[in-house]
């Protein structure tokens, strides 16, 4: 700011600071903005290395110790991950309970977000209510949802059964029933879900869809179907593709609705992946091979991401490409 | 990483897509009468949940476990909420939360917007670098960090208090928040802070009175969606809060059903009651800022 409106001789004018020529930043005027700009980012600097950074390096560290918070961490090499791929009796039982709830909540969550959202872009009037309505559900605190639906789930006065047996079904236990634990979290998953975030994305993507395209199809005599599937769907494979990664995490990442409803129980019947981290580190303190389970996590979260990208070049279209 | 943006942008109204064909009137009058009554079915659905959790709330204990079940209490039993209030430290859960949200919330609003104003407006080496890194922060799963976050604190001696849940947001309000801000930031026209500079504004002066002004859809709307995670978070006060008096209301709810009702009685509609009590600020804030949003992507102009 000083340097406006000065003039200056030769021998006066203003150097480029030597930390600004060191980044190779030439003119003083540039050097007075990128010291402004360095003043601005330093929070998130901060916030970066001491929140994130630094502690996924200690993660990394730590996950090659045995570290159990109250002694200092001692070096055992690949030890803590040994033990978790053939000495853990819960953790093969756990990833893949995992996967089982991700495989039913995310195919099924996405389909239903995808009706929802075709079904609001009818453009019918009160269009706003009712999207509303399908949304509140995932604002419900996993907390409240988890104590909510264990009351509707519940064996004997519970709506869900009483409206089962108006069918002549007599209802499980659901959560107190070890085979039917995991498929009412499932459900509780899907009320919350199917008109959340995925719904509003879907609609967007919808809304993205030209118009013209869905006339010619008219004009070719495309039906319904035909016009779902050769003109809206193709148009929103970003929109799927990005919801289906953002679902995928989601799901593998489940915890409060298990760790409050169920506590993985009955007979871990809902022992989800997370909630053995959480008993490790957090109720064992065993620091290093919560964070070698962690470690074990984020790979599986990044294979399975890898694949997706490599897939997406197959079926998702970006227009203009 | 656009979708955001989307998120934001389908908030707004829906647009027409069926066109009208006069000559199939009839038809697409039955037509919309179906689409109606699918909609109103699907709402009774999703909404059944919560006239079940209120209706429950209001009932007398006996009314819990009656065979079948009644729609509505006999006489709705209001004291249950005060019951609540009696029965656990609520007030002081309801305190701790707002503590912790509100600070978090203003300390995600306010940094966020200082970094975004950095990332949008100035030029200097590695800030390209720093960007990505901070949109690959989105991907992270939060246990990888939770674990060495955990240790950081414990040794800072914060174990049990509410520092870890708002001290880390005060440090730039997270990836997503920054990123948001950005776009807003580069949305609006460039010679707006030229002028100003050549005015004799400074950078913060310009932030203040020039920028922030303009986004205030974009800062509602960071607002609106930290408040309602750190209102709904519960694995971190899980994590670093150990007794009842400093829980807050999504930890302390949790801890509530399992404190065991005298004489053996159910205390569901206790359950049901405090759980309306957690879920009612956040559905108010939606209602009040759901305008925001859609004020927000509109002068943003950010299409998805």
């Amino acid at each position: 700011m000083a340097v406006s409106g000065q003039t200056y001789t030769v021998d006066e004018r203003p150097k480029t600071e030597l930390w600004a020529r060191l980044l190779g930043i030439k003119s003083p005027m540039a050097a007075q903005r990128a010291k402004w700009g360095y003043i601005f980012l330093l929070p998130w600097a901060l916030g970066l290395i001491i929140f994130i950074l630094g502690p996924i390096l200690a993660s990394a560290y730590i996950s090659f110790t045995e570290y159990e918070i109250i002694s200092s961490p001692r070096f055992i090499g690949m030890e803590n991950y040994i033990k978790a791929f053939t000495d853990d009796t819960l953790f093969w039982p756990s990833l893949g309970r995992t996967f089982t709830y991700t495989l039913a909540v995310v195919p099924l969550g996405l389909t239903g977000s995808l009706l929802l959202a075709i079904l609001l872009n009818q453009g019918l009037k009160g269009t706003n209510l009712f999207r509303t309505l399908f949304f509140l559900p995932s604002l419900t605190p996993a907390v409240a949802l988890a104590l909510l639906w264990t009351w509707l789930f519940h064996p004997s006065v519970g709506p869900i059964n009483v409206a089962l047996s108006w069918f002549g079904i007599d209802g499980p236990g659901w959560m107190t029933d070890k085979n039917w634990a995991l498929p009412a979290l499932i459900i509780i998953s899907l009320w919350a879900a199917i008109g959340g975030n995925s719904m509003l994305i879907f609609l967007a993507g919808l809304q993205g869809v030209p118009q013209e395209l869905y006339e010619a199809a008219e004009i070719d005599g495309a039906g319904l179907w035909a016009k779902f599937r050769s003109v809206t769907l193709p148009l929103i494979t970003p929109t799927l593709f990005f919801n289906l990664i953002l679902g995928i995490i989601g799901a593998l990442k489940v915890f409060t609705l298990a760790f409050v409803a169920t506590l993985g129980g009955p007979s871990y019947a809902t022992w989800f992946y997370a909630l053995h981290i959480y008993r490790q580190a957090f109720e064992y303190f065993r620091m290093g091979y919560g964070s070698a389970l962690a470690w074990i996590f984020v790979i599986v979260l990044l294979i399975f991401t890898f694949i997706q990208l490599r897939f997406s070049q197959r079926w998702v279209y970006y227009a203009g490409e | 990483m656009a979708t955001q943006n989307e998120i934001l942008t389908n908030l707004g109204s829906t647009r027409a897509s069926q066109s009208n064909v006069t000559s199939r009137r009839i038809q697409f009058q039955l037509h919309v009468i179906l689409l109606y009554a699918i909609m109103v079915l699907l709402s009774a659905l999703f909404m059944f949940p919560f006239f079940w959790t209120v209706s429950s709330s209001l009932k007398a204990p006996f009314e819990l476990m009656t065979f079948p079940p009644t729609w509505l209490p006999e006489t709705p039993q209001w004291q249950n909420y005060a019951r609540v209030i009696e029965k656990v430290p609520f007030m002081l859960w309801t305190w701790n939360s707002i503590f912790v949200v509100t600070i978090a919330t203003l300390g995600s609003v306010i940094s966020a917007s200082v970094v975004a104003y950095s990332f949008a407006r100035f030029e200097y080496p590695g800030r390209d670098v720093v960007f990505i890194i901070t949109l690959g922060t989105m991907m992270l799963p939060a246990q990888v960090t939770l674990i060495p976050q955990f240790i950081l604190f414990n040794q800072l001696g914060w174990i049990n208090t509410l520092y870890p849940l708002w001290v880390p947001y005060i440090f730039g309000g997270g990836a997503f928040n920054i990123f948001l801000l950005r776009q807003f930031f580069r949305s609006l026209p460039r010679e707006l802070d030229e002028a100003a500079l050549i005015d004799g504004a400074s950078y913060a002066r310009i932030l203040w009175t020039i920028l922030l002004p303009l986004t205030k859809p974009a800062l509602a709307t960071v607002a609106v969606i930290s408040f309602i995670n750190h209102w709904n978070d519960f694995v971190n006060p899980l994590i670093y809060l150990n007794s009842p008096e400093k829980f807050t209301l999504a930890l302390g709810l949790n801890y509530f059903k399992s404190v065991p009702e005298s004489s053996g009685l159910p205390l569901q509609h206790l359950l049901m009651a405090a759980s309306v009590m957690i879920i009612m600020p956040v559905l108010i804030l939606f209602f009040a800022a759901q305008r925001y949003f859609v004020q927000g992507i509109v002068l943003s102009g950010i299409k998805g």
